[in-house]
């Protein structure tokens, strides 16, 4: 029995909640080094306190973790020396490189800051300053505590999950997602009664428009596209994540990106293209962090314990490499100045709106698909408790989907300066898509095959299957708008917000709130979700707000489409444009009603799983993932 | 120019074509391979084969 062993002993434990315990909390702390050597210690406490909860009472159970060899293996009066030793060697190129690399951008930052004749510039690239330094005083600070040991991949020979960050992306998932919906809702408003804009030129709807979009696809959904793949990779590679600033580095500079582009639409900054609104520098801090992402996925599969790499890993990959060329690609601007935050693309007029929609279809493609068919193709099989359908099919869905997505951006651009060819290429792709998107629906709903009783008891699990349902239907809506002859009727109108609005609410969201309802209960190490009650309030809710929304849409847009084509016996116009919306303005209303529902179902959502994680009932300590307390075996 | 453009239009529409159904007949082999079908079925269990 080492007795009273003071903080330092067991200050390397870094994840695990028993930092500080000795000197802390207890008066007789029995913590038994049982085994030591060169890297590892191995603890046992007798049942003083709750493996998961370190405020109560444990069971009295003996529980025992291995950290980092440290002081229980010494003398405590050598400690200090033996720790200042190994401090001084033991600072990872990794942390040093990070350090570096943020110390420089804080200066850069601030010199641009200083020098700039741009506010926004001076507020961003101070935000920048900001960041930067923060981040530096977290590697630093992270390095003080643990004294640079190694963590260990494994435990006991299972592998040392890193959910930390997996934990910060959903939490922001939810975060960005209410605040998205409400800023769609707010627009939405605004569009039925425009006096809710203010006049001022911050909640203009020019402004607020691609907030909401960004939000919603960037960081609702690219926070969910993060977690779930750092997570996912994790557990079917079954290996930790390489690195132990680097996935903290991806999660928190992409919310940083966010930050810089939201305020940016709010001052005003854009380059006006629909996705792609984020000017060069903050393009630029998304390039970075995007490549530093796809090294972390792939040093996860690289060190890989399952021969096989699991499809929903295909699908990442696809999206993760995907995006990368087409964010490059859509952003080859040249800055005016360093100091202004105004750039210029490189290419102009139909070359630029070619690049531009076919970055803009295959963000739909790459990001809101791929990206969201990698958790279907997860969470569902682990949801439902079965595995997917066909994993041959899921296979050519892949591969085909991935050829064939690539090709129809042009349908965005019927009847425009674009070669007719050119738009007709994009349309054919589209139609062919429809082999490839049902064949994925049908994979997806197939997998409940001998198990749909689960949809009466699981709001879960049918909101994943509705999900895939909507993406049924939308990616059937799709190919049949990208007909040219349709798409005179459709473009510009409503039915094209109608059908943007079924994909992103009802499958893009759905999929990802199923799989946030799973992740929090497996993360906080929960037994369930606080009240399944709440996620059925939420299910309906959404629900109906989803059908109010595209219904109201799609008759909004056919008739907004068919007032506009239509002409009297002279050949004149029937209508005046102002005419048309005056017609749409009930619709509005009605969408502005459904998108209010979606929103107090995520407000619903987000209470929910406050609550799972704050009072849920703990899982048990053995199914509690590795880095925190393991039972004795 | 036109021709160039003919000469372009001719090429994608006929090996452009080829090429994706020979990629698709490839796509289709390595997923229907009977030899394979073990390796499919196994990997479909490895979401449940967790730590």
């Amino acid at each position: 029995m080492v007795q009273g062993r003071k903080r330092p002993a067991i200050a390397g434990w870094k994840n695990g909640q028993i930092k500080g315990l000795c000197g802390d909390r207890a008066e007789s702390c029995d913590i038994v080094p049982i085994r030591c050597d060169n890297l590892h210690s191995t603890f046992c406490l007798e049942g003083l306190y709750d493996p998961i909860d370190m405020n109560q009472r444990g069971s009295g159970k003996v529980v025992c973790m291995v950290v980092p060899s440290l002081a229980p293996c010494m003398d405590s009066k050598d400690w200090g020396a033996e720790m200042a030793q190994n401090k001084a060697k033991m600072i990872s190129l990794e942390e040093g490189g990070f350090a570096i690399f943020l110390v420089v951008l804080a200066f850069v930052c601030l010199i641009v800051a200083g020098k700039t004749f741009d506010q926004v510039m001076a507020f961003h690239a101070g935000i920048g300053t900001l960041f930067a330094a923060v981040g530096v005083f977290f590697i630093f600070k992270n390095y003080f505590d643990d004294g640079g040991e190694p963590i260990p991949a494994e435990i006991d020979g299972k592998p040392n999950y890193n959910m930390g960050p997996v934990k910060f992306g959903t939490i922001a998932a939810v975060f960005w997602g209410l605040a998205g919906f409400t800023v769609g809702l707010v627009i939405a408003l605004q569009l039925a009664w425009p006096a809710l804009n203010f006049d001022l030129p911050w909640t203009n709807f020019g402004r607020l428009r691609p907030l909401h979009t960004s939000a919603v696809i960037f960081a609702f959904g690219g926070n969910v596209l993060l977690a779930t793949s750092m997570y996912v990779v994790q557990r079917t590679s079954r290996a930790r994540m390489p690195g132990r600033i680097l996935p903290w580095f991806v999660i928190l500079g992409y919310n940083a990106f966010i930050v810089i582009a939201g305020t940016g639409y709010l001052l005003g900054v854009t380059q006006s293209k629909e996705y792609a609104e984020p000017e060069w520098y903050a393009d630029l801090w998304l390039t970075i962090v995007w490549v530093f992402y796809l090294f972390l996925f792939l040093g996860t599969l690289w060190k890989r314990k399952e021969p096989h790499i699991y499809v929903a890993n295909w699908f990442y990959l696809a999206f993760i490499v995907t995006i990368a060329m087409l964010h490059i690609t859509n952003n080859l601007t040249i800055p005016v100045s360093i100091y202004s935050t105004k750039s210029y693309i490189v290419w102009s007029g139909v070359q630029d709106a070619m690049v531009q929609w076919w970055y803009g279809h295959n963000a739909v493609g790459f990001f809101l698909t791929a990206g969201f068919l990698a958790i279907m193709y997860y969470f569902i099989p682990k949801q439902a408790d079965r595995p997917v359908y066909s994993y041959r099919l899921s296979i050519v869905h892949f591969w085909a989907l991935i050829f064939l997505y690539i090709w129809a951006g042009p349908h965005h651009l019927h009847y425009t300066a674009l070669p007719q060819w050119a738009s007709t290429l994009g349309a054919t792709f589209s139609i062919i898509l429809w082999m490839p998107s049902w064949g994925g629906m049908i994979n997806g709903l197939m997998t409940l095959s001998g198990a749909w009783d689960k949809l009466r008891t699981d709001p879960v699990l049918r909101m994943m299957v509705v999900s895939v349902a909507f993406y049924g239907m939308s990616t059937f809506e799709g190919p049949l708008m990208s007909l040219r002859s349709v798409n005179s009727l459709s473009h510009y109108t409503d039915w094209t917000i109608g059908h943007v609005h079924s994909g992103a609410l009802g499958w893009v969201g759905y999929i990802s709130f199923g799989a946030i309802y799973c992740l929090v209960p497996w993360l906080w190490n929960k037994k369930q979700l606080y009240s399944l009650k709440l996620v059925n309030w939420h299910f309906w809710l959404s629900t109906l707000g989803i059908v109010l929304y595209i219904t109201a849409m799609w008759v909004s847009g056919i008739m907004q489409g068919l007032m506009w084509r239509a002409y009297d016996s002279l050949g004149f116009l029937e209508y005046s444009f102002v005419e048309t919306v005056e017609a749409m303005h009930p619709f509005y209303i009605i969408r502005a009603l459904g998108g209010a529902l979606f929103v107090i179902g995520a407000v619903i959502m987000a209470y929910n799983l406050w609550m799972t994680v704050r009072h849920g009932e703990a899982e048990e300590a053995d199914a509690a993932p590795a880095g925190s307390l393991a039972p004795a075996e | 120019m036109n021709e160039t453009y003919t000469a372009f239009a001719g090429f994608a529409q006929t090996w452009g074509l080829l090429y994706f159904m020979i990629l698709f007949g490839i796509v289709l082999a390595y997923a229907l391979w009977p030899k394979n079908r073990k390796k499919f079925d196994d990997a479909a269990q490895i979401p449940f084969r967790e730590d």
